[in-house]
């Protein structure tokens, strides 16, 4: 493998990591935590929204980027040829 | 014997013959398999053994007694304990699946070129799991002598026992498949009651959308969501308002939460599951399905916290406040009550001399003025344990003894799993790492597998010692191991992958100042080494509790964890390049291509 296409699917990789992490910081620290005030003031059914994002919503957006990250990863390895098969 | 300890007895005793059984059918006869279970766990499978690693006493136990408590400001241990997972999956567990070898030390002297890196890992990972473990073992007694009314070290021992018989023998293929059971168990002994519970309370059989449902217990008169209802309750009686009461300032709920997400990525005894998934894909699926099998518990718990608050506030006020008949007469309190007060978690001090049980906030100037116009005298609740909240539930709600008995098997499998899972991290850190890495370099695999059990029992001796013998810091046990993880851990294997040019000085430098800041900032708080009065708060300089910004101690891995990455970053600027066959190593970890099982070489 030329180290060029290494470099690619290195940068690559950080542009979804960066993508990725930007939405993780956004539901916890942003929307559970900064933000939580405002958006109380929306109602979720029973929930205050940033309640719900602090207590619920969060973990949900965890566990659906770790999902997209293995599968967008494949892809990348397919594209650059570097997976394991 | 009542019915409750025949079906006590007969679920904790059916759960132990199981995970002595898979001990006997798992034996390790490699040092593979005993380190990575022979490196072919299904990446499901691994994420359940995950789950039932990460998720111990205190997460069954005690968390949904802290949200009961703390209420939104509890979020900061959802977040925490669950964003971690991103930043592992995404930063961590990959690349060092790929680098493939046995430990997390070992990655750490191989990428930065140096034995005695190695050995302040091992040193960091020994009292980050010894310090986590003392937990787990108190746990294992507290189960047993509440529930099996066998005194506390007599359960200490049994619990020691049954760890030992499949850690020794199995090593983290016994751990592995024990692990996998002790989730299936815990998590129906979590998640049964608090289904129970949300149909009373709300008609709504799933909790994560009971919570969020309508306040039906009452037929739905009072017009209130679930929330809404407890917000009314516990303000009324002075407690701060449920879904808004903060655990300190905005800037400590984020420094919090980011601790324990870093801390949760740098824990050792997690990260060396993902050695064990065929390949590196698999372990990026494989965290994903540990977070689903934690996330279950983990959006569980803030019903149970928020649905057992409500249940126990309206135990005690039956009836408007201020009102002479509002209050629970002592004389009717229910049976729970009664056998929790036996044990000391809940106390009761009849203050007013009425015989009637107040419950409320005293501490509020406003609503303890308005206290003594009814004649009450203060909180006479005087303690009200935070575990009470799982441990009583099933009680609480009436539910039968079977469920009871579960949760008696759910805590304990919880505690057991976890434990063997750090003594694992700790056996390998001193048999591979120590011995084979540093010390005796040319022992045989045999010898090695031979080091790894008898370290094995040693860690067991230790940590039951500890638990019998509870030292000074057993308290503070959750701060130093996200401290000293966030702050010394992660930060390194971070910048290991991510920094090429990352060298042996900016490493160790990184680390020791990372730990150390953290340490003083926790000792400065909670005494040298824990001892009581060696608190060294300086309220004169301008340090008193705190003082960092209005951090607190539990919270400053994050702090320590900056302090780590900008004095590696300063410092390997400054120092020689690594090797060009580190770099090589560096690039070689980022790519999936040529992962094998983890190996020994």
């Amino acid at each position: 493998m030329t180290s060029d296409k290494r470099t690619d699917y290195w940068k690559a990789n950080l542009r979804l990591l960066v993508v990725l992490l930007l939405i993780w910081f956004s539901v916890s620290f942003g929307f559970g935590i900064l933000l939580v005030e405002p958006l109380n003031a929306i109602q979720l059914g029973g929930y205050p929204l940033g309640f719900w994002f602090a207590q619920q919503g969060s973990i949900y957006v965890f566990v659906v980027l770790i999902f997209v990250y293995a599968g967008l990863m494949n892809r990348l390895d397919k594209k650059f040829d570097v997976g394991e098969d | 014997m009542t019915e409750l300890d025949l079906w006590t007895y007969s679920v904790v005793g059916a759960t132990f013959a199981l995970y002595i059984g898979i001990a006997i059918w798992a034996r390790a006869g490699t040092t593979g398999e005993f380190y990575v279970a022979g490196g072919g766990i299904h990446p499901i499978a691994n994420g359940m053994a995950t789950a039932a690693d990460w998720m111990s006493a205190a997460s069954f136990i005690s968390m949904a007694g802290l949200i009961a408590f703390n209420g939104y400001g509890a979020s900061v241990f959802l977040m925490g304990w669950t964003g971690g997972y991103v930043l592992l999956a995404l930063l961590l567990a990959p690349y060092l699946r790929k680098f493939g070898k046995f430990t997390v030390p070992e990655f750490i002297g191989d990428r930065y070129y140096s034995q005695s890196a190695r050995i302040v890992a091992v040193i960091c990972l020994i009292l980050a799991s010894i310090t986590y473990v003392i937990g787990q073992m108190k746990g294992i007694g507290v189960a047993f002598s509440r529930f099996l009314e066998v005194p506390y070290d007599m359960g200490l021992y049994i619990g020691m026992a049954i760890v030992a018989v499949y850690a020794v023998l199995g090593g983290m293929k016994g751990i592995t498949y024990t692990q996998i059971a002790q989730y299936v168990v815990l998590i129906f002994a979590y998640t049964v009651p608090a289904v129970f519970i949300s149909l009373n309370l709300t008609g709504n059989p799933i909790p994560q959308i009971g919570l969020g449902g309508d306040y039906m217990a009452d037929g739905g008169a009072s017009g209130l969501t679930l929330l809404g209802k407890l917000d009314q309750v516990v303000t009324e009686l002075g407690f701060k308002e449920y879904t808004t009461q903060v655990m300190g300032s905005t800037l400590n709920m984020f420094a919090y939460t980011l601790s324990l997400m870093i801390g949760t990525a740098g824990l050792p005894h997690v990260i060396i599951r993902f050695f064990t998934v065929p390949k590196v894909r698999d372990a990026r699926y494989s965290a994903g399905w540990a977070l689903v099998f934690i996330a279950l518990l983990y959006t569980t718990a803030p019903a149970v916290g928020a649905m057992a608050r409500l249940n126990l506030m309206d135990t005690i006020q039956t009836g408007p406040i201020g009102a002479e008949t509002g209050n629970l007469a002592y004389d009717e309190r229910p049976d729970w009550f009664k056998k929790w007060e036996e044990t000391g978690l809940l106390q009761y001090e009849d203050k007013n001399g009425d015989g009637r049980i107040q419950y409320y906030n005293d501490k509020d100037p406003e609503f303890a003025a308005k206290a003594e116009s009814f004649g009450w005298k203060g909180n006479e609740m005087v303690k009200v344990d935070r575990d009470i909240m799982v441990l009583a539930n099933p009680e609480i709600a009436n539910l039968p003894a079977w469920v009871i008995a579960l949760v008696v098997a759910g805590g304990l499998a919880a505690a057991l799993s976890t434990a063997a899972g750090l003594l694992l991290a700790i056996s390998s850190a001193i048999s591979h790492d120590l011995l084979k890495g540093v010390f005796a370099k040319g022992i045989s695999e045999k010898t090695e597998l031979m080091a790894g059990r008898i370290s094995m029992i040693v860690a067991i001796l230790v940590a039951g010692y500890l638990g019998l013998h509870p030292p000074g810091f057993a308290a503070g046990t959750v701060a130093i191991a996200f401290g000293l993880a966030a702050s010394s851990i992660f930060p390194v294997l971070m910048m290991g992958i991510f920094a090429k040019r990352m060298n042996r000085a900016g490493a160790i430098a990184g680390m020791v100042s990372g730990i150390t800041v953290t340490l003083l900032y926790v000792f400065q708080h909670k005494g040298i080494f824990f001892i009581p009065g060696t608190e060294f708060l300086m309220p004169e300089l301008g340090m008193g509790p705190d003082w960092f910004l209005g951090i607190s101690p539990n919270a400053f891995g994050a702090v320590g964890a900056l302090v780590n990455f900008a004095v590696a970053i300063l410092v390997s600027t400054v120092t020689a390049p690594p090797p060009e066959h580190i770099q090589h190593l560096v690039e070689d970890v980022r790519v999936p291509r040529g992962a094998g099982t983890a190996v020994d070489h």
